[in-house]
């Protein structure tokens, strides 16, 4: 009896149960569609959050005063932050951006609007912070130089005050004095409560003059020239300011140092290790479904081949050698196994397409190659074990099976 | 000289253990010759179905030797058996055994697929072997849509439809009008004038008076064993 015949024998056993055959199809689908999705939905959480510290700059240090004393001495100036840029004592920093910030009140025609953070910088800030201007262009050097009243604002300010309006080269007034709208920043999606659109950015030198005065900078941006460097960076700028902050050696400097390091690498490290766990416990989830899965796929496959042990005995009676009738039933679980979960990877990257809880799933690969191996294991396994036993039966024992 | 093609010797079977012992068989001896057509009798449980199973390849005595066609059973491999089951032998069960949600044409066809007959000449031979039971027009039905009697003439059609040299009938006719009966039986009496080798297991009379040899069974043993003039199927009607 040739391959061809078995697999036309298979499909009309197939075909004569359509409800029977159409619910294991359902059971595999729904076990391999429940894996991948919740793995995906996993997955996709983790991106999203590493997505979001990757906005914040990953190759970047902020140094933050610690605020012990607020005497001159241990106060971070624009001179410290000028020495950071050292070719030689700090060959791995590309870029340093002293940073001033105060809230601020914008006005324009007589419309007003809080912003939490009214930022004084350099020109490098943009690039270094991952904050790249949408519309007109950030501020220039020259700007900073001769401080010049410009600003750039963030998409929230620029709503609120320029609704339906381009806000560009319009003039609004902080802390009594006139800025002159050069650019708008692109949209940028908030890591935290803050909304990191509502600021706006204005050069150091005129911000100082306005609004903060001359005192100390809030802090330092400091970029590595690559991300690997960050830490090499971290320790030049230690080195830089320890010695420039004047931090001895032996007394104080085991209490703490005058200013904090901030490392967005780390809190990437931590949060990608967070987003790892997460997975992890989605993967235990999937796999206890594709285990209760598995077991249903079990159970219809035991419950197909058990009834089905009479046909066996009958088809053997009339000269069917036991090769065939494996062959048979092998296909016949393979076909279902297989087409199951096509129909599950299908309806998985259908589910995939919309966001579920909040989340955009992410299809994680190997997980669908599980999934589909897993169940088609299984169906193999447990189609193929009852019927390789019905089939070694004597054909009046499988026909007297009830 | 040609081996007979059923020859059982001291055949036993024993079902079950302790309390529940069955002797079904209790030391059978029987030779069938080519050619030949037997009738089996006997009261409910005398271990005809039994026996019958055992001459069929589908189960196994527990003590002695039955060569079919001169060569051992107990000694062939599955394959043997199946090339056996399906080539040499038309069995017809009490039970009619056809395979549900598969219809009648379906299940007649059957032991010519295992055969490797192509499907087109199997579908022929298939409604020819329903023509002859007189269901050409039952082909596309499937078993539940069948009566009794309909069932059993569809199994009768598939013992047939191979062509077998050995045809066995559990009651082949246990559920047949007088008509059917008579239509059944003719297509036997055409098989045994062919040469082909009958058995089969009865209740009725008339339907054992066709046989050439009458086997009576009693409690596991062969009681009586004797050859007869077939009464001939045309006298039957008119009686
Ligand atoms: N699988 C079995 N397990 C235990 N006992 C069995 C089994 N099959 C048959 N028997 C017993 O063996 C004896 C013979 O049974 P068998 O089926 O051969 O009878 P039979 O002559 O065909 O009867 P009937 O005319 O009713 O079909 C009976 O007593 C029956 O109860
Ligand atoms: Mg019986």
């Amino acid at each position: 009896m040739s391959f061809y015949e078995v697999v036309r024998f298979a499909l009309r056993g197939l075909s004569a149960n359509k409800l029977r055959s159409a619910l294991t199809m359902l059971g595999i689908l729904i076990g391999v569609a429940a894996v991948i999705l919740l793995v995906a939905v996993g997955n996709g959480s983790a991106k999203a959050i590493s997505d979001r510290i990757e906005a914040l700059g990953t190759n970047t240090i902020t140094v933050l005063s610690s605020g012990r004393g607020g005497s001159t001495s241990t106060a971070l100036t624009p001179e410290i932050a000028d020495a950071l840029a050292d070719p030689v004592l700090a060959p791995d920093v590309a870029s340093v951006s002293p940073v001033v910030s105060s809230s601020a009140t914008l006005t324009y025609e007589g419309t007003d609007h809080d912003v939490s953070s009214f930022v004084g910088t350099t020109p490098g800030w943009f690039a270094a912070s991952n904050t790249p201007v949408g519309t007109g262009a950030a501020f220039t050097a020259d700007d900073e130089a001769q401080g010049r009243r410009v600003v750039v604002l963030g998409q929230t300010v620029a709503e609120e005050l320029f609704p339906g309006v381009d806000p560009l080269d319009k003039q609004v007034t902080v802390g009594g004095a006139l800025f002159t709208v050069v650019g708008v920043l692109q949209q940028k999606s908030s890591t935290g409560f803050q909304d990191s659109n509502d600021t706006a950015v204005a050069p150091m030198s005129a911000v100082r003059q306005v609004l903060t005065g001359y005192g100390s900078l809030n802090s330092i941006l400091v970029e590595a020239t690559d991300p690997g460097k960050v830490d090499a960076v971290q320790s030049e700028v230690s080195t830089i300011l320890d010695q420039r902050l004047e931090v001895s050696a032996t007394g104080a400097a085991s209490t703490s140092t005058p200013y904090r390091i901030q490392n967005a690498s780390q809190l990437l490290a931590t949060q990608t290790e967070t987003a790892g766990t997460f997975t992890t416990l989605l993967g235990a989830v999937a796999a206890i479904s594709l285990l209760v899965g598995g077991i249903g796929i079990t159970n219809i496959m035991l419950v197909t081949v058990t009834e089905r042990t009479r046909e066996i005995g009958i088809r053997k009676a009339l000269g069917a050698p036991r090769r065939v009738i494996l062959t048979q039933f092998l296909i016949e679980a393979t076909l279902l196994s297989v087409l199951g979960g096509a129909l599950g990877v299908a309806a998985a990257l259908i589910g995939s397409s919309f966001e579920i809880v909040g989340v955009k799933p992410v299809i994680v690969p190997s997980s669908v190659g599980l999934a589909l191996g897993v169940s088609i294991a299984i169906g193999l396994f447990f189609g193929g074990l009852p019927a390789s036993r019905a089939a070694r039966l004597r054909p009046i024992d499988a026909l007297r099976y009830e | 000289m040609t081996a007979p093609v059923l020859d059982v010797r001291e055949l036993k079977k024993i079902y079950g253990t302790g309390e529940a012992t069955v002797h079904a068989l209790r030391g059978v001896n029987l030779v069938v010759e080519r050619g030949d057509y037997v009738a089996i009798m006997g009261s409910s449980g005398s271990g005809k179905s039994t026996l019958m199973n055992i001459l069929g390849a589908l189960d196994v005595p527990t003590s002695g030797q039955y060569l079919l066609d001169g060569v051992d059973v107990s000694r062939l491999a599955d394959r043997q058996l199946a090339l056996a089951r399906n080539r040499l032998i038309g069995f017809i069960f009490q039970a009619f055994n056809l395979i549900p949600r598969t219809t009648a044409v379906a299940n007649v066809e059957l032991p010519l697929a295992y055969a490797g007959v192509k499907p087109r000449e199997r579908r022929r031979r298939a409604m020819a072997a329903l023509e002859v039971v007189g269901l050409a027009d039952r082909a596309k039905h499937e078993p539940n849509q069948l009566s009794g009697g309909q069932q059993q003439r569809v199994a009768v059609a598939r013992a047939l439809v191979t062509e077998p040299a050995l045809l066995l009938a559990d009651e082949p006719t246990g559920n047949l009008d007088t008509r059917s009966t008579d239509d059944v039986l003719t297509v036997f009496d055409q098989l045994s004038a062919a040469g082909r080798t009958i058995v089969l297991i009865t209740h009725e009379p008339e339907v054992g008076d066709r046989a050439k040899r009458l086997i009576r069974l009693v409690d596991g043993s062969i009681v009586t064993d004797q050859r007869q003039a077939p009464v001939l199927a045309t006298g039957r009607h008119q009686a």
